[in-house]
């Protein structure tokens, strides 16, 4: 048990160690400071640039921002789909596989498009090469750059600068930040021994002399960008598990660092555009905290085992169902949390088969969606709740609000509110709905309280943009892909919209000069209270649904049941 | 007006990135792994002494004789079957689903019939369906029934059990798992040789 806390405490050091030198790094590169990859990336951005018809120099505004945003996700989207519907007619695809079902395209198109990458299918019988490379792949970069800009320009507008052009920042993101890592990330997993190939699964006699077909594929580079970049989508059906996704301890470390590094990081580009590295800290270690506490209630929970099968056994053992002897209790509850945290969604392990605790842990950073959060919007929402406690504590003490010498008013409180309000809303009601017909709409695989969790479980993760499931559920339906679609779409572009026009707002507000009455947002206080602002919250909308689900499950499998 | 400039402009750009994104950073990748490190680029494929490939040194296999240490239970069959695809697969099961507690119930039962003491790996179906690696403890819980089907002694067997465990990362991340192909693989080897 020991050893398996300081593998999870020295992922974290690792990560506290990492996160301040990539976050000043990001921040160079949207502050338009000089760095060490720039001699290449100007010439090739420039090239971007004029082969794109992009201006770099003019500034936007939030609405202009978020239409460039919108247009460019648009065509994106439109191009994959037809690149998945007619992928039985195009090249690499070795296993003749042919297009899927208009739903399942549509909800892969919009999963991908929206860097949630939920998948209602397997990847080894659904998807050719082609479409794997040039379809999702490409999405993937696309849509975290997409994230990471509308994080950028939000910060921006907070601190009182343009938002910036989203052309430019979403080629920035991409040449400066997504490609050099996944370059680098691809070619280490490459060498540990993850594939890159195009040939066709391998087919081999067993020692037992039976025929074995071993799925293969450009895997390495499709992996490295998908945990970097939040998006979670697996190259093969079973994801991160797959040993030619993962392969040992080594790729296991690489890919948790990668999905946790940019989300960690932005707090501190926060911190440098702000120039409050104190606050920066402070909400740092805030999320650090709840982080910590459900990594470590998941670790008890997989380590203490399931006492039904521990009594079959004769001894308390790990729970080890839908686990890789590999990664062990350990790693896969630190990922099973980090996954959901930052919205990532690749599994190496399966949700479903979780203890309850870890269905609490991951229910509740999909429905916090702070905890870390997507790539760039994540950091957003941080900052939406701590917009609003400025709000509620201005009230309790009869203060005009201010954040950031800016003062707080309607149209923020009511731009902040829509953004919070969107989540419990495509989460919800869908859930509601689709619980009120279980046997012809859910397609529940496990009985009971868990049940209730996995339907849950769905839209969360696509209201949250994350992408993992309770998979077991039988999700590949005309209801489920559709009525997904919604909360893919309503939790990724509504919030966005309102988040690049209340940073516009707040950018062109007359900053007020700090007195002694100002309300100081950088004290221990202060971030001790927006802990509990984001608590009473976040955690209350969702506690009905939360005790339905892991917490009925836990006191039946409590009761021997 | 405005509409139609903004939506050319994301065309061209849509199409710029993608050539950057989706064409030439996968073939750098695949050119590189190809060239410099084929073996893992093509997924880690084995040969035997006749170059007959027998499986991939990251995949694992079923094994039901005597004589070869057995694999963690798999909902797939470890890929071995009709889909010439490739699959992969786990069972889904929650830990308060009565159908995990059966089929557990009935896997302790199989293993104790083939004098194998049950542990946690060899109970649980694997995430992958493809899991390469049991633990240590599994490898000796089915050490003298694979030692009394080959003839050789316990001794003898536990050396390779220790070659082909993989242990953790940096002496820290992760768990220390045997693969049960190459161990399976070294002992026909290492017995054909001695006869």
């Amino acid at each position: 048990m020991f050893q398996g806390f300081i593998q999870i405490a020295l992922t974290l050091l690792i990560v506290i160690a990492i996160a301040p030198i990539l976050g000043k790094y990001i921040a160079r590169v949207f502050l338009g400071e000089r760095t060490l990859i720039e001699p290449v990336m100007i010439p090739l951005e420039r090239i971007i640039y004029s082969l794109g018809g992009i201006r770099a120099k003019d500034d936007m505004t939030g609405w202009q921002y978020a239409q460039a945003l919108l247009y460019t996700n648009f065509v994106m989207g439109v191009f994959v789909y037809l690149l998945l519907m007619l992928q039985g007619i195009l090249p690499l695809n070795p296993t003749n596989l042919i297009a899927p079902s208009w739903h399942l395209g549509l909800h892969t198109t919009l999963s991908f498009l929206t860097n949630t990458d939920q998948q209602h299918y397997s990847g080894e019988t659904t998807i050719s090469y082609l479409s794997q490379i040039a379809g999702l792949s490409f999405l993937m970069f696309t849509s975290a750059a997409t994230g990471l800009a509308v994080g950028i320009a939000f910060i921006r507008g907070l601190t009182g600068r343009p938002l910036g052009n989203f052309y430019v920042d979403l080629t920035r993101s991409i040449t400066r930040i997504l490609l050099p890592i996944s370059i680098i990330g691809a070619l280490l997993l490459l060498i540990l021994g993850v594939p890159q190939t195009f040939a066709a699964p391998a087919v081999v006699t067993t020692l037992e002399g039976v025929t074995q077909y071993i799925a293969r594929g450009p895997v390495a580079a499709f992996e490295m960008i998908k945990q970097l970049g939040e998006n979670g989508g697996g190259f093969f059906g079973i994801n991160a598990a797959h040993p030619f996704e993962n392969p040992n301890s080594a790729t296991n470390l690489i890919e948790t660092l990668a999905m946790i590094s940019i989300p960690a990081a932005l707090i501190h580009t926060y911190g440098i555009f702000a120039n409050n590295t104190k606050q920066a800290w402070l909400l740092f270690w805030m999320v650090f905290t709840i982080f910590v506490i459900l990594v470590s209630v998941t670790a008890i929970g997989e380590y203490q085992g399931n006492p039904l099968v521990s009594s079959i056994l004769g001894a308390e053992q790990p729970n080890l169902e839908g686990k890789e002897v590999r990664f062990g209790w350990a790693e896969t509850a630190f990922w099973a949390v980090a996954t959901t945290a930052t919205m990532c969604g690749a599994v190496n392990g399966m949700h479903d088969s979780l203890m309850p605790t870890g269905g609490f842990s991951t229910l509740l950073n999909l429905f916090l969606q702070i905890v870390w959060g997507g790539q760039g919007t994540g950091t957003a929402y941080l900052f939406i709740y701590l917009i609003l406690t400025v709000f509620l504590t201005g009230l309790m003490v009869g203060r005009t609000p201010e954040f950031l010498g800016r003062k707080i008013e309607k149209r923020e409180i009511v731009l902040a509110s829509v953004v919070l309000l969107v989540h419990p809303i495509v989460v919800l009601i869908p859930s509601a709905v689709t619980l009120a017909f279980p046997n012809t709409l859910s397609g529940i695989s496990n009985p009971g309280f868990h049940g209730i969790s996995q339907v849950v479980y769905e839209y969360a993760s696509a209201g949250a943009n994350n992408g993992s499931g309770f998979e077991g559920l039988g999700d590949n339906t005309l209801w489920w892909n559709l009525s997904t679609c919604l909360s893919l779409l309503g939790g990724r572009y509504i919030p966005i919209i309102a988040i690049l026009l209340l940073a516009d707002s707040m950018a062109h507000k007359q900053p007020v000069p700090e007195t002694a009455g100002t309300l100081r947002t950088d004290s221990l206080l202060f971030t001790g209270v927006t802990a509990g602002v984001i608590l009473i919250l976040g955690v209350l909308t969702f506690f009905p649904v939360i005790a339905l689900g892991p917490i009925a499950e836990a006191f039946k499998i409590a009761n021997g049941q | 007006m405005s509409i139609v400039r903004d939506i050319t402009k994301a065309i061209r750009l849509t199409f710029v990135l993608w050539v950057l994104t989706a064409i030439i950073y996968p073939l750098v990748i695949t050119l590189v792994g190809q060239i410099f490190f084929p073996f893992q680029a093509n997924g880690s494929i084995v040969e035997n002494l006749e170059g007959q490939k027998f499986g991939s040194a990251l995949i694992g296999q079923v094994f039901s004789s005597d004589r070869y240490f057995q694999s963690r239970p798999s909902t797939v069959e470890y890929s071995q079957g009709e889909a010439t695809t490739g699959i992969s697969g786990a069972s889904n099961l929650a830990p308060s689903n009565p159908e995990l507690v059966k089929r557990i119930q009935e896997q302790v039962e199989q293993l104790e019939q083939s004098d194998i003491q049950p542990t946690a790996d060899l109970v649980y179906t694997s995430g992958s369906g493809l899991d390469p690696h049991i633990t240590v403890e599994s490898a000796y819980a089915q050490i003298e029934r694979v030692a009394d089907a080959r003839g050789l002694s316990e001794d003898e067997i536990a050396v390779f059990i220790d070659k082909h465990t993989q242990g953790r990362f940096l002496g820290i991340f992760g768990e220390p798992g045997v693969n049960v192909l190459k161990l399976n693989y070294e002992l026909d080897v290492q017995q054909a040789s001695s006869q």
